[in-house]
């Protein structure tokens, strides 16, 4: 057995052995960009943090969860940088000191999709909280992230604004709880309608039966902030690093490839560029001294 | 129907012509799901065989803990990681989080049950007249349990299969735990999530297929192993 066992086993550990040479941990330390499903499922990142790296030489390594996770994680000091479009939750996140800076980055907007004969007649609606108040009035099925993500938020903010809670009735509301592209899947298989950014549904429409049915209310503009971590939020919080990355997307550079991204392929921007300068970063504290690591 | 016989003529074009992609999460796949296999079986074969030969107060409610184990579900083995390896967890100060070496941990959590389990439950098949044997012809305690061993190898070798087919089709934990990074921890299961909700299915498909190759050869391997070593 033992002979079997290591004939199975020598090409298995060679493996092994190669997969954690290749962990030894080196220096500088890799950053940590908790980000929106949104940046991560139309690919614009991919096209993004790779230049980044070259340049810099540091890792960084993209978790893509929702804006509410991504917020979560820089509170427990897991993440570095944040890239979210929760703005309400962005500034409650600010308020309690969490964040070192918040900056803007870049916008799309959310649109209404629904099934193209639109049995609820959003399309005719003279208004966003027309359109909603259509929506819930008749017995359309709305699919919603529910997974307190920048685009589940703005959706619960949408309703409130209009006056309305979510439809009630068993079966009309129904919570993904999954990222932007799952939860269009959903609408689209069962003719349902859903709010999404414009990005991710340009991005995913040859392959589902939605269409674009309301869009261009001011309430819809869907706007993109990067927040570094503070440095207090957790013992190996890479501030460094962060404000590094930080920097790099909100330089022109970067802005010519967010306004690029998209335009061969969709005929147009699907986030469009719009960087406050970054300023010099305060030392967050006179206890701390050096910024960390 | 079309989405299907599209899919599949991309994932062979993709697989044909060696996309990086493709060849890379198929790579970490091999590697990480391998390493944990290897880490499993080094604990598990051992403590099964050992747990099979010997009796102890306890004994039975450490069984039907083991048994209970090889049912853990990827997800549960992937938060206890998760919490484990945070920054600010216990093991924070490693920085393993998103790392391959986590993936390995948290695989080797699942596949480690499975293993311990079913080494035991192969030593336990052995006929109870042959440990009677062996002890009667002078042999230690230690060379019983090797010589045990050697008579279950076939059930141990699929022991091992079951620890890999386990590993390499978990898609929960790794994600948790490895973030499904480019190029560093994206395995062919989380792949297969990204590409699906990105609406990408022809690659998906591919990723798919060539997961089950993978699986396959070395299961055949495996296989060959265990038939060959049938006297």
């Amino acid at each position: 057995m033992t002979n079997l066992k290591f004939r199975a086993a020598a090409p298995l550990l060679a493996l092994a052995a190669a997969c954690t040479a290749g962990l030894a941990a080196d220096p500088p330390p890799p950053i940590i960009l908790a980000t929106t499903t949104s940046t991560q499922d139309s690919g614009l990142l991919d096209e993004l943090i790779p230049p980044f790296e070259a340049a810099s030489g540091m890792k960084v390594k993209i978790i893509a969860v929702g804006s509410g996770q991504a917020l979560a994680l820089g509170e427990r000091g897991e993440a570095d940088l944040l890239m979210v479009h929760s703005p309400e939750a962005e500034e409650r996140f600010m308020a309690r000191g969490a964040g070192l800076v918040r900056q803007r980055m870049m916008y799309n907007d959310f649109v209404l999709v629904g099934p193209a004969a639109d049995p609820a007649g959003v399309r005719r609606a003279a208004g966003l909280a027309a359109a909603l108040r259509a929506l819930h009035g008749s017995g359309a099925v709305f699919v919603s992230r529910g997974d307190d993500s920048g685009t589940h938020q703005t959706e619960l903010n949408l309703w409130r604004q209009a006056g309305l809670s979510p439809p009630q009735a068993k079966g009309r509301y129904l919570e993904t709880g999954q990222g932007m592209g799952a939860t269009l899947r959903v609408a689209s298989e069962k003719g349902a309608y859903t709010l999404t950014d414009r990005g991710t549904f340009l991005a995913l429409r040859p392959t589902l039966s939605l269409a674009v049915l309301f869009e261009g209310d001011p309430a819809l503009r869907n706007i993109y902030h990067l927040i570094v971590v503070h440095p207090k939020q957790g013992p190996r919080v890479n501030q460094e690093g962060a404000v590094a990355l930080a920097r790099f997307l909100l330089s022109q550079v970067t802005e010519s490839r967010v306004e690029a991204f998209g335009r061969q392929r969709f005929g147009r921007p699907l986030f469009m560029p719009d960087s406050e300068p970054f300023g010099p970063v305060a030392d967050p504290g006179g206890d701390r001294g050096a910024p960390h690591q | 129907m079309r989405l299907i016989s599209e899919g599949f003529s991309q994932a062979l074009h993709l697989i044909l012509g060696l996309d990086p992609d493709l060849r890379e999460a198929a790579w970490r796949t091999l590697q990480i799901s391998g390493a944990a296999t290897i880490v499993s079986l080094f604990l598990g074969a051992p403590a099964g065989v050992a747990l099979a030969l010997s009796r102890f107060p306890g004994r039975t409610l450490l069984v039907a803990l083991i048994n209970t184990g090889m049912g853990l579900p990827p997800v549960v083995a992937g938060l206890f990681v998760m919490i484990l390896l945070w920054r600010s967890g216990p093991l924070g100060e490693l920085g393993l989080l998103y790392t391959p070496a986590a993936m390995v941990l948290a695989q080797s959590l699942i596949a480690l049950p499975m293993v311990t389990g079913l080494s035991l439950a192969a030593v336990q098949s052995l006929p109870a007249r042959l440990r009677v044997q062996i002890r009667a012809l002078g042999a230690t305690r230690l060379q019983t349990a090797w010589l045990m061993a050697r008579e279950a190898q076939l059930p141990l070798l699929a022991a091992l299969m079951a620890g890999f087919g386990a590993v390499v089709s978990e898609v929960g934990a790794s994600l948790m735990v490895g973030g499904n990074l480019r190029g560093s921890t994206r395995v062919l299961t989380t792949a297969i999530v990204l590409e699906a909700s990105k609406g990408k299915f022809a690659t998906a498909i591919a990723l798919g297929l060539v997961l089950l190759a993978l699986a396959f050869s070395i299961n055949l391997i495996l296989t060959r192993l265990q038939q060959r070593g049938r006297t």
